[in-house]
């Protein structure tokens, strides 16, 4: 890293006297590994440009050197890559954003093998065959020549940096915000606005992407406000607000994107201007702001001139130059070049004239400039060519000299430059307003596109809106926050002495039109010209979509704030139209590129999805359990003991519950508590199942279909009361199946008196299934009859448990074994768990997993929802026939089960399938056919659902969905496999204790 | 239409390429046509470019009431595989993946199909379960669809964590080698030129307002922006907003409309090789050939014609890009953008005649109709000139909805894109 070895000021572009960082800290940072002095305050283009470098960067396409155009955020040109250390690396940062701090490392992006020889250069010999929209129209042969050659190097020379290749290290923070009044942007507008605004008490904040407030004070060296000069007014302001508490003043915080009502995403740049971050303080900080009233102070961007090589190093907007020399002190040039179409260009000649920079000549294309500046250049002795035009540089690094000529042509001459300042006009920066699905209307004496018919409750205030002098800037603001308030403020700032923006003119400068070959850079990023804009139309694009697409104009980082509207110029001259004809590209959110890092924030890690885990998975953790992810949830998949894998675990466990007992955490499973005096009627609409007469302690397995007839859930449901349901859903199911029943509720039958409580997580269930689990809990329940005659298969009783804890104690089974599943409050879950374990021991109990849980369950055929279903398959299919309420007339469902495909033969029926060895176990989602001898494509009639090997039944057993299953039984069909085929038998899905007896065994 | 190569560049780029023809005419409409397509979008463009090449059929009109390709069609991640789960999917798309090999060479045109790969990541027991099935039921259909372990899959794709330190860690994945991308713009401007310069008319800036029907119900031409234009037969391929259009004809159509929202990220140098999906952790990447990192995001919980999303779905999605691929949080969205997308109860498209004489139907391909375009259109295409379907899109009725002959992919709980 660097270090700060190098003096104060000893940057050879640095004027004394000038910009506002006489006196900083002095700070080392390297580029390109070359080591270089700056100053805090700096960014990093200033700093390179106090040290005399212009060249930084190589355009996307041809590979051309460039320089910064700009000195803000519109920046096209000077991206660079900023490393921190290994980690820490980010592409593409605009090094006019970027704030200088101390070792700072930069590196230049898209260039091999440096930026001074880069050998993509060639690009730029071999342009002429690279115009607009090439590739449409080659690489196509041979066939596959594009996939294997030409695509592998295009990709190589396309994209800017380097993608970083470890994890990011840093943290992000978020922040929801509420406030009357959203200002976006801190220049004079935006700073009235706030003042007038935070009189009135009201929440406002007030943002804004530079370091400071200002503006366009930074460097408008002629503005005067309340008697002071206008930047220092601008830092008390900010003062005054900031005292306030009813006031937010967010600085290096970008407004990026504004939503449907008004919700404005901002993200602030915490510590990216920090030498030393504090590894505990986020990186950057999302707000997601909602406002009352949202005001808009944008500003202006100023525009290049397009005209013949106008992209080489040195070449930038006069306002950069200016910004340059009044904040940085840092003069661009020592002979500098002008070439304008407005009087933004004077002022700038004037400063650096003022500073002792030579202004070798202004070329400005208007025939008579006429304005107290221009006489102020004059009387300066700045030589004024009006009516003339630039129509071609020279410099291959750094641009060394400019050729002037008269509009007309005629003779040319060439004025030696060392840097050149440009400025064709201002635009309203109306991205947010367009955001906000504003509309713009076009100002055809400006050629302007102004904010036009809102859509939201915001306001569009000074340059953003037109105003191009600081009087009427500060005005509209002024007036736009005392009306967001609806208050009258006495205290507006005066404006003394100010400046004016007006004029201008967009598309080629003379010299640059269709007759001439030349280029004539309209987006610098990815080398779009003004020939190529012109090709993309007379191929026939007429929309200024199509032109943008076939020309990529205003698609690079920049995303067009400086080319667009010179792009829909040249569009609409070639077209002939006017250029609201033309239309105006759609303005994308985000303003500025936005890290994906502030947007994730928090959600990452551990944050990034909630891991759900049951009361008992501490215990099960203990147990050395393996989990599986089951939705958000951890489940203790199998219970391996020493020496066991899967296979083994899962065999004992099955054994076990059959021999004696298992327990089983079902905690996850989706309950929903029912309740209301229509709580039956609610459960007859939502279920197939009848439950009118369902005495209260009883429990009944109940199936859900959506409104095509297709299962959508299914479960055990007890009737606690005659008011009260207890549901319960799948494991994934639960949210969705909670939202099924809102819905119907909210919109079909809201004349239903019933509310709806999910349950899922406030009850922890602990299964006990096995021909012991009686004799394991009657020792446990206090005050709860379990015996067969009081408390038969199928039903419910609420009471206690453990001394004490409440319980809802079911008597139902999912193995086909005598079972019980103890529902207790979720803090008392493990203690019971634990509870039933000691017990258990006594009766040589283990504690199985869900894939025991799966095999069971499979061995009687009991199917799961979304495994042996997929929503294609009706209660009829499933064999589920008998659930369906036969006398009931309504039902979710109820009238898609009997469209006619549901009811046709031939439809796909769960059946058993037996393979044909007992040692194979077939492959779930294998698939099923006849004739496994016919051609590919094969016809396919049905698949395997479930399949495992089962220790109990000492052979493998599978499901699976068969057309026209029910009528195959002992059919034999074929499982084509990569590696061969598998016969199989169909059979009844029921493979354990055929009768069921062990239910109450 | 003058034939595209590197030699007619290298001739253009003599005289400062002037000399290019227009890629498509932009004239004012006939008074009528023997069919109109409603909707410039791939699938539109593409129906117009086989009826005048396939069927004989030129006097048509292609009506569209923005910019061709202005629609999903120029704003979809351009993701193209045909491991659909059922056969009548298996059948359409791999139609389409077999017209992408080659399209570029029939149009002249090129649209840059780039058989990346397209990797589906299993993250659970149930993902392995379903894309298992798909893996065999795409092997018996002929459409390859390799399994891999998480080992190869990192092979194949580098950047891919597969350690456990992930929420969801990846425990196997499915590839379609074929499958990749395509340049979404260069599809609807290949088709575009093509049809055009086998008579087309592509009208744009035209929106169709009613639907004009005989006295006996057959359709006779539309209202438009620009006047009423006949018809003999009409074809919708609107995508979002074909339920609107249906309606002005009678046809209530089983469509839901919602936004749907994709971002790119700036441009880097190539990091990553073919298109990834994770239905589980919710993300989608992929690189094009520019540099960005194309993502797509999910749609809206409420149906709405508004082309702009919301800022949390974005969120969600970056989330999981970035639980997937932390490496990539450094990374910079420069753009996010919506379409509308129409949606049909089986998630699997509409491509039929209609109960209305004369007017045909292709819509509800959602969110993932653009891989289909080359197929769509050449199988809707044959549907019109005949009045009667294609074998391969004879399933994909209007009926089906009501007699619940479904093509569920959706509830075979494949990613949809
Ligand atoms: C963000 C996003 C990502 C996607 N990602 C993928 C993906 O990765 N892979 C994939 O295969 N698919 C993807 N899709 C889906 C895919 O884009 C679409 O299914 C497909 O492009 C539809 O093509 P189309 O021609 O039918 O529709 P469109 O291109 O939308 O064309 C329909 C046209 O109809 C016009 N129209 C509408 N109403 C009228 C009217 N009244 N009069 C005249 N014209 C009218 C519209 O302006 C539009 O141009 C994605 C979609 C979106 C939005």
């Amino acid at each position: 890293m660097a270090t700060t070895t190098t003096k104060r000021f000893a940057a050879t572009h640095r004027v004394a006297g000038k910009g506002r960082l006489a006196g900083s800290a002095a700070l080392g940072f390297t580029f390109d590994g070359q080591t270089y002095a700056g100053v805090q305050g700096d960014t990093l283009a200033s700093a390179l440009l106090a040290n005399g470098v212009h060249l930084v960067g190589r355009s996307f396409k041809y590979h051309r050197p460039r320089g910064f155009l700009s000195a803000g955020p519109e920046e096209p040109n000077a991206l660079v890559g900023i490393h921190r250390d290994a980690a820490r690396k980010t592409p593409n940062v605009r090094a006019t954003v970027q704030e200088l701090y101390d070792g700072l490392t930069a590196v230049s992006q898209n260039r091999w093998p440096s930026l001074a020889y880069d050998v993509g250069a060639v690009n730029n010999i071999g342009s002429p065959m690279f115009s607009a929209g090439f590739y449409y129209k080659t690489f196509m042969w041979p066939k596959d020549a594009w996939a294997k050659i030409y695509e592998p190097r295009i990709r190589e020379a396309a994209g800017l940096g380097v993608a970083p290749e470890r994890p990011d290290p840093d943290t992000y923070a978020q922040r929801f915000a509420h406030c009357d009044v959203l200002i976006v942007g801190a220049g004079p507008s935006g700073l009235a606005a706030a003042l007038a605004a935070a009189e009135s008490g009201q929440r406002v904040i007030l943002c804004d992407e530079q370091p400071d407030v200002g503006g366009a004070l930074r460097y408008e060296s002629g503005a005067s406000i309340e008697g002071q000069d206008g930047w220092t007014w601008a830092q008390a302001a900010a003062a005054s607000l900031l005292a306030r508490d009813n006031v937010r003043v967010l600085t290096r915080t970008t407004a990026f994107g504004y939503y449907a009502q008004n919700m404005v995403g901002l993200v602030e740049r915490v510590t990216e201007h920090l030498a030393h971050p504090d590894l505990t303080t986020p990186r950057e900080r999302l707000w997601q702001v909602r406002a009352k009233k949202v005001i808009l102070a944008a500003g202006a961007i100023e525009r290049h001139m397009v005209f013949a090589d106008n992209d080489r190093p040195g070449i930038m907007l006069v306002s950069a130059a200016r910004t340059y020399l009044n904040h940085y002190g840092v003069a661009v040039g020592r002979n500098v070049g002008v070439f304008t179409a407005n009087d933004s260009a004077y002022p700038a000649a004037i400063d650096l004239k003022k500073a002792g920079v030579n202004i070798a000549a202004i070329v400005d294309i208007r025939d008579n400039p006429s304005s107290a500046l221009v006489e102020e250049a004059r009387s300066l002795g700045i030589e004024i060519n009006a009516g003339r035009t630039v129509t071609g540089t020279d410099g291959r690094l750094r641009v060394s000299s400019m050729t002037v000529q008269a509009k007309s042509g005629g003779p040319a001459r060439k004025v030696p430059i060392d840097a050149l300042l440009m400025s064709s006009g201002w635009t309203p920066s109306v991205h947010l307003f367009s955001q906000s699905r504003g509309k713009v209307a076009f100002d055809e004496p400006t050629l302007r596109f102004l904010p036009g018919i809102y859509a939201q409750d915001c306001i569009s205030v000074g340059a953003c809106n037109g105003a191009d002098s600081l009087d009427a800037t500060v005005d509209e603001g002024f007036a736009a926050g005392e009306k967001a308030v609806r208050a009258t403020i006495s205290a507006k700032p005066k404006v003394d002495k100010g400046e004016t923006w007006g004029g201008g003119m967009l598309g080629a400068s003379p010299g640059s039109g269709p007759e001439q070959i030349v280029k004539a850079f309209v987006d610098f990023q990815n080398d779009v010209t003004a020939k190529d804009i012109r090709q993309a139309v007379r191929e026939g694009m007429r929309s200024i979509e199509h032109v943008k697409r076939f020309t990529t104009n205003g698609m690079a980082t920049d995303q067009g704030k400086t080319s667009n509207l010179h792009g829909l110029a040249i569009a609409a001259e070639v077209l002939d139209k006017p250029i609201p004809a033309v239309g105006l590209t759609t303005f994308r959110a985000p303003y500025t590129p936005v890290t994906f890092g502030s947007i994730v924030n928090h959600a990452k890690g551990e944050l990034f999805d909630p891991t759900r885990r049951t009361p008992m998975h501490g215990w099960e953790e203990q147990q050395g359990a393996v989990f599986e992810d089951v939705g958000q949830w951890k489940r203790a998949w199998y219970y391996p003991r020493k020496g066991e894998d899967m296979h083994a675990a899962v065999n004992r466990e099955c054994k076990t519950v059959r021999t004696s007992a298992g327990i089983f955490d079902a905690s996850t499973l989706g309950k929903i508590e029912i309740v209301g005096p229509d709580a039956a009627k609610f459960m007859e609409l939502l279920y197939t199942n009848p439950w009118a007469k369902l005495e209260a302690g009883r429990c009944r397995y109940g199936i859900m279909l959506r409104e095509d007839g297709f299962i959508y859930d299914d479960g055990v449901v007890g009737r606690l009361s005659d008011h009260r349901f207890h549901v319960t859903t799948t494991t994934g199911g639960a949210p969705r199946v909670m939202h099924h029943m809102e819905d119907y509720l909210q919109t079909e039958f809201p004349h239903l008196d019933v509310w709806l409580t999910s349950i899922t997580e406030q009850w922890a269930v602990i299964a006990v299934q096995g021909p012991k689990s009686r004799d394991i809990l009657q020792s446990l329940v206090d005050n709860i009859d379990i015996s067969d005659a009081a408390m038969p298969h199928m039903s419910v009783r609420e009471g206690t448990i453990c001394g004490g804890v409440p319980t809802r104690l079911f008597r139902m089974s999912f193995t086909g074994e005598r079972g019980f599943e103890v529902n207790v409050p979720a803090d008392y879950g493990r203690a019971v768990w634990e509870a039933i374990w000691e017990e258990g021991k006594k009766h040589d109990v283990c504690a199985y997993g869900t894939e025991a849980m799966h095999v069971l369950r499979a061995e009687k055929g009991y199917i799961i929802v979304g495994q042996d279903t997929d929503g294609t398959v009706t209660p009829g299919d499933a064999g589920l026939d008998w659930a369906i309420g036969k006398k009931k007339s309504d039902f979710v469902g109820i009238r898609g089960l009997t469209r006619p495909d549901l009811v046709a033969p031939g439809r796909r029926q769960l059946v058993g399938l037996r393979t044909k060895d007992p040692k194979t176990v077939l492959e779930e989602g294998a698939q099923i056919v006849d004739d496994p001898k016919q051609p590919i494509p094969m016809k396919m009639i049905g698949f395997v659902t479930s399949s495992y090997w089962s220790e109990n039944c000492g052979r493998s057993i599978a499901m699976g969905l068969v057309e026209g299953g029910f009528g195959r039984m002992g059919e034999t069909l074929h499982v084509p496999m990569p590696d061969g085929v598998i016969e199989v038998e169909v059979c009844k899905p029921l493979f354990f204790d055929e009768k069921g007896e062990r239910l109450n065994g | 239409m003058r034939k595209y190569s590197v030699f007619a560049i290298a001739r253009e780029a003599m005289r400062g390429h002037k000399g290019w023809d227009q890629q498509w005419t932009s004239p004012e409409p006939r008074k009528d046509y023997d069919v109109i397509i409603i909707g410039a979008g791939g699938h539109g463009l593409a129906t117009a470019y086989y009826l005048a090449k396939e069927h004989g059929i030129t006097n048509i009109a292609v009506l569209e009431k923005g910019w061709l390709g202005g629609g999903n069609t120029g704003r979809n991640t351009t993701i193209i595989r045909s491991n659909y789960l059922y056969d009548e999917s298996a059948g359409l798309y791999n139609h389409a993946l077999n017209l992408w090999d080659g399209l570029s060479q029939d149009l002249n045109y090129n649209v840059m199909y780039s058989p990346r790969g397209v990797m589906m990541l299993a993250h659970n027991v149930h993902d392995v379960q379903v894309l298992k099935r798909h893996v065999h039921a795409n092997r018996l259909n002929g459409v390859p669809n390799d399994w891999l372990t998480p080992e190869e899959a990192k092979e194949f794709c580098p950047p891919l964590d597969i350690s456990k330190r992930a929420r969801y860690p990846i425990v196997g994945a499915a590839l379609q080698r074929k499958g990749g991308t395509a340049r979404h713009d260069a599809v609807a401007w290949g088709y575009a030129r093509a049809a055009s310069a086998r008579g087309v008319d592509i009208i744009q800036n035209c929106e169709v307002t009613a639907v004009r029907r005989s006295s006996n119900g057959h359709v006779i031409g539309v209202d438009t922006s620009k006047g009423f234009i006949g018809a003999k037969k009409i074809g919708v391929v609107a995508a979002g907003h074909t339920s609107v259009l249906m309606e002005m004809a009678g046809v209530r159509m089983p469509l839901e409309s919602y936004p749907l929202q994709a971002l790119v990220s700036e441009p880097v140098k190539p990091c990553f090789p073919c298109v990834v999906m994770s239905n589980t952790v919710h993300a989608y990447i992929s690189q094009s050939d520019k540099g960005e990192l194309v993502i797509g995001a999910g749609t809206d919980q409420y149906i709405s014609y508004s082309q702009t999303g919301g800022l949390h779905i974005i969120n969600h999605t970056l989330d999981a890009i970035c639980e997937m691929f932390p490496m990539f949080a450094r990374m910079k969205m420069l753009r996010s953008w919506g379409g509308i997308v129409d949606v049909t109860p089986d998630r699997s498209p509409i491509l039929a005649k209609t109960p209305v004489p004369g007017l045909y139907v292709n819509c509800g391909w959602g969110t993932g109709g653009f891989k289909a375009t080359p197929g769509s259109g050449h199988v809707f295409a044959h549907t019109i000139a005949n009045d009667n379907p294609h074998p391969i899109n004879a399933p994909f009725t209007l009926e089906r909805f009501r007699t619940g002959r479904l093509i569920d992919e959706a509830a075979a709980a494949a990613v949809a894109h």
